[in-house]
């Protein structure tokens, strides 16, 4: 048991070099971009003087390692700078536009381990027949449409077809109050209040991108389920449990499923940050006010300080989710810590 | 008990049916020990679990009878099949670490069974799954419970697969080779443990095993299957000693036994004259206090200490002992493919210790030293023919090309015995006794003085390894290189090797004279080897008969048999 907590120990320690190479690599990237943000927000009629103006204001007059050092002052602040184009603090934007994507991804995760990880496990007990099938076909097709494009089709067909979606224009219809923020999640804040109206208008908002979201990362985890099952049920220790007359449910997730879990908890972390990174499609199409969104509009005007938090916010995002991922194999695998020396 | 009738099991591939079981029959009684010997590929594992009813998807019985205490084992249903595995009959497997659910404690597993065939209730499940681990001599049971089969010994782990096996009391196991994989002291010391539960419990067994000796020492009545056929049945003595079927016949003599000789071991008529090979005084390798030391959780751990030996030119010694005894590091260390803590290794006087592992590749002496690796299958890039994996080492380390390579992988082929159209194939599509002669043809490509065996019979059937063994004798006698044999099998040691060195816990026990250390041990802990290791009858005949002149050198019977799928 002293094993695992010093592997898990030893991950936290990891992590930190991580951090600060992320800080001095967000920074270098971000100077080393085409585009002078002091032309940029000067204005189209501005004079040699008025950009150089702009420039000292930004502080980008000054030689890169101190813009480097004040940088790395205030980010032990907790200040991560001013955005130009928006002219409100970083810190305070992505504060509240990360739990936006964070539960627009976590929704639609959750919503495709749902679908998914059953699916993966019947096609993988039942090879070749018509659930495997049906696992590959709606695998194929989630994977094959892209994002923007499943997103509009639905769109289309709830929301202009049908009607019974809400039109697609952030996480809550302008005729709801947005509840007081604890956690940030709207969901989770109105159910906190106890305002159910709210609730649901939230969850009517969230179920399309969500939806959209989840479709695209069905495949990889139905497959990885399938094909961990598959494997686990092949394991000898599986012949052991059947010859040892142990049922069909036993065996296959007292025994098969948890060793499978391992490698179905790795995609999932996998498929958790490439979603994240690459949700802003989702939240351009149903006007989402994520980070996503936030960070390519801050990187088309060279706006340094945003682009530089979102990097950073990241960063920190995916070292918890790896600490997250690794605790769960710590907790699955007995084994975890023995051999990591 | 049991009754089987014709039995006849097939598995659907993708190239139609393909018959695993061909019609077989046996009676096993009350409190009888029976043994089913044969081969890779013969269906006898394919048999046991066609009675359990555990067959891999796509297989099934398709004709015949099975019936157990009444029951037909054919047309149960699944719930009553599911009634019957674990609490009737019980089965162990091979590989124990492997038969273990890996991420569940041990004592758990051992529940799961009892609370499913309701001999135990939530509350007194711990005890009774205790009392089970007891019951396979399990030291500290209490403790043990706890843990999950990583922390076990291979040993421990096959102790636990057979108290979830007697957890229930069943009338009949099935032990599907249980004691592969395990050193030879645990063997002895499993199998003795299921013997004696299943006398003392007047339970029935079926013993499934390729090793002919275990068979002759545990079981009442022997059946030898050869693919998917029984070719003969009787008492052990009597099978072994006066065996009527050419098949058995060649079982028995290819096994490995005390007063056997390298060739006897083949079929009669292919005994030739074996040519002896010289042995000259001159050293060619003078290893000088060898040591290899880790630094462990709580000091340094020693794999090897101050390990010295000496080989002639032209001599074989062998290198016995087992898991964990530093026989591996030591061969590792003596190819340089690690760095040695301290010592000396004098290869025609020349230090290579001195030279670290990841230079020596490119040091004049590589192709000197050459090893034949454990597993033929693993140890061969499954992407490259074995033309490929034969010229690898000639074109590095000779510099031939074109013609001249072609040539040479062409005579190496022939040396070992390799048929020449076979060069071509991919290792999936060769046999494993085909594979061993890649490996070899692999090995000694470059021309080596000295070459290093690490146990290439282990993974092999035994017609294959007398066959393999042979070769390696010829090899040496043709080339006048030097061997090291290492090995956990005394019994197959002694009849390549002119020396033997026995190892335990990193250290040299005994050095001597092949013949000497056999017979007239001078270390208890040889003795125990020995006696550990199963002994099959000898046959009656093979004493009293010259071998038997040859028209044609010795042909590997691998080579006439199809690649296994």
């Amino acid at each position: 048991m002293a094993g695992r907590w010093t592997a898990v120990g030893l991950r936290i320690a990891q992590s930190v070099p991580v951090v600060l190479g992320v800080v001095v690599i967000s920074f270098l990237l971000t100077r080393a971009l085409p585009g002078d943000p002091a032309v940029q927000f000067a204005g189209a009629a501005a004079t040699p003087e008025s950009i150089e103006q702009v420039r000292a204001s930004l502080g980008l007059d000054k030689p890169l390692l101190q813009q480097f050092l004040i940088y790395c002052g205030d980010l032990l602040q907790g200040d991560l700078g001013q955005s130009v184009s928006t002219g409100r603090p970083v810190a305070e934007e992505l504060a509240s536009r990360l739990p936006a994507s964070l539960e627009l991804t976590l929704t639609a995760l959750i919503l495709s381990c749902a679908i998914a990880i059953p699916l993966g496990v019947l096609a993988a007990t039942r090879p070749g027949s018509w659930v495997d099938q049906l696992c590959r076909l709606l695998v194929t097709a989630g994977v094959s449409l892209p994002t923007f494009f499943t997103g509009i089709v639905l769109i289309y067909v709830f929301y202009y077809l049908l009607g019974i979606a809400p039109s697609p224009l952030g996480r809550l219809d302008f005729i709801y109050l947005e509840p007081d923020p604890v956690t940030g999640f709207f969901l989770v804040d109105s159910a906190l209040m106890g305002d159910w109206e709210t609730w649901l208008g939230t969850l009517k908002q969230l179920i399309l991108p969500a939806i959209t979201l989840a479709l695209f990362t069905l495949a990889p985890i139905a497959r990885m389920t399938r094909a961990a099952m598959l494997a686990a049920l092949s394991a000898d220790y599986i012949r052991t449990a059947r010859a040892a007359g142990l049922g069909r449910g036993k065996v296959l997730y007292g025994y098969a499923f948890r060793n499978a879990l391992l490698p179905v908890v790795t995609t999932l972390g996998m498929v958790f940050s490439f979603v994240l990174g690459a949700n802003v499609l989702v939240e351009k199409v149903f006007a989402w006010p994520g980070i996503g969104s936030y960070a390519v509009e801050a990187l088309v005007v060279s706006d340094y300080a945003a682009v530089q938090g979102f990097v950073l916010c990241m960063a920190l995002l995916f070292v918890l989710l790896n600490l997250a991922i690794d605790l769960a194999y710590s907790v699955i695998d007995p084994r975890f810590g023995t051999e990591a020396k | 008990m049991l009754s089987i009738k014709d039995l006849k099991v097939g598995f659907r591939t993708r190239r139609g049916e393909v018959e695993a079981v061909k019609g077989i029959s046996f009676e096993l009684a009350k409190g009888e020990r029976l043994g089913i010997v044969g081969e890779s590929g013969s269906g006898k594992s394919v048999t046991s679990y066609a009675l359990m009813r555990i067959l891999d998807a796509g297989g099934r019985i398709k004709a015949g009878e099975a019936v157990y205490s009444g029951v037909d084992l054919r047309r149960a249903s699944e719930r009553s099949m599911k009634a019957l595995r674990g609490r009737e009959i019980s089965m162990i497997f091979q590989n124990p670490r492997a038969a273990l659910n890996p991420i569940r404690k041990v004592g758990h597993q051992i529940e799961d069974v009892l609370r499913q065939h309701a001999r135990a209730t939530r509350a007194d499940a711990r005890q009774k799954a205790i009392a089970a681990l007891e019951a396979v001599k399990i030291r500290d049971a209490e403790a043990r419970y706890e843990a999950y089969p990583f922390e076990l010994s291979g040993g421990m782990c096959q102790r636990v697969v057979i108290a979830i096996a007697l957890a229930c009391d069943p009338k009949l196991l099935i032990a599907d080779e249980p004691t592969t994989g395990l050193d030879i002291t645990t063997q002895k010391a499993v199998m003795d443990l299921v013997d004696d539960l299943v006398r003392a419990r007047g339970m029935s067994s079926i013993l499934i095993t390729h090793d002919l000796g275990l068979a002759a020492q545990y079981c009442d009545r022997i059946v030898v299957m050869k693919d998917g056929a029984i070719v003969e049945a009787g008492a052990p003595g009597a099978l072994f000693v006066r065996p009527s079927h050419a098949y058995t016949r060649k079982l028995v003599d290819a096994t490995p036994r005390r007063g056997a000789t390298l060739r006897s071991l083949l079929p009669e008529g292919e005994r030739t004259a074996l040519a002896p090979h010289r042995v000259s005084d001159d050293p060619l390798l003078e290893v000088r206090g060898l040591t290899k030391t880790y630094a462990g959780k709580s000091g340094p751990v020693h794999a090897v200490k101050r390990f010295d030996l000496t080989v002639r030119q032209g001599e074989s010694v062998g290198l016995v002992g087992e898991s964990g005894c530093g026989k591996s590091t030591t061969s590792a260390m003596l190819v340089r493919l690690m760095d040695a803590s301290a010592g000396e290794i004098l290869f025609r006087g020349t230090d290579l210790a001195a030279i670290p592992a990841a230079e020596f590749a490119r040091h004049p002496l590589r192709p000197k030293i050459q090893m034949v690796f454990q597993d033929a299958t693993d140890s061969l890039n499954p992407r490259h023919s074995a033309r490929q994996s034969i010229a690898e080492p000639l074109k590095r380390m000779t510099g031939l090309s074109g013609a001249a390579l072609t040539a040479r992988v062409e005579e190496l082929a022939r040396l070992t015995g390799l048929p020449a159209h076979l060069l071509d194939r991919f290792p999936h599509q060769l046999s494993g006794g085909q594979k061993a002669r890649v490996g070899i043809a692999r090995a000694i490509a470059p021309e080596p003085d000295f070459l290093i065996l690490d146990e290439p019979t282990a993974a092999l059937d035994v017609s294959i390894q007398a066959v393999v063994l042979n070769l390696l004798a010829d090899l040496r006698a043709r080339l006048g290189m030097s061997y090291l044999f290492v090995s956990h099998d005394l019994n197959v040691v002694r009849l390549l090797c002119d020396r033997v060195v026995v190892m335990k816990g990193g250290e040299i026990v005994e050095v001597g004279p092949a013949e000497r250390v056999m017979n007239d041990p001078a270390s208890e802990y040889t003795r125990a080897l020995l006696s550990a290791a199963p002994q099959a009858p000898a046959p009656a005949t093979s004493a009293s008969q010259a071998p038997a002149p040859a028209t044609s050198t010795p042909q590997a019977p691998s080579a006439a048999t199809p690649p296994a799928a």
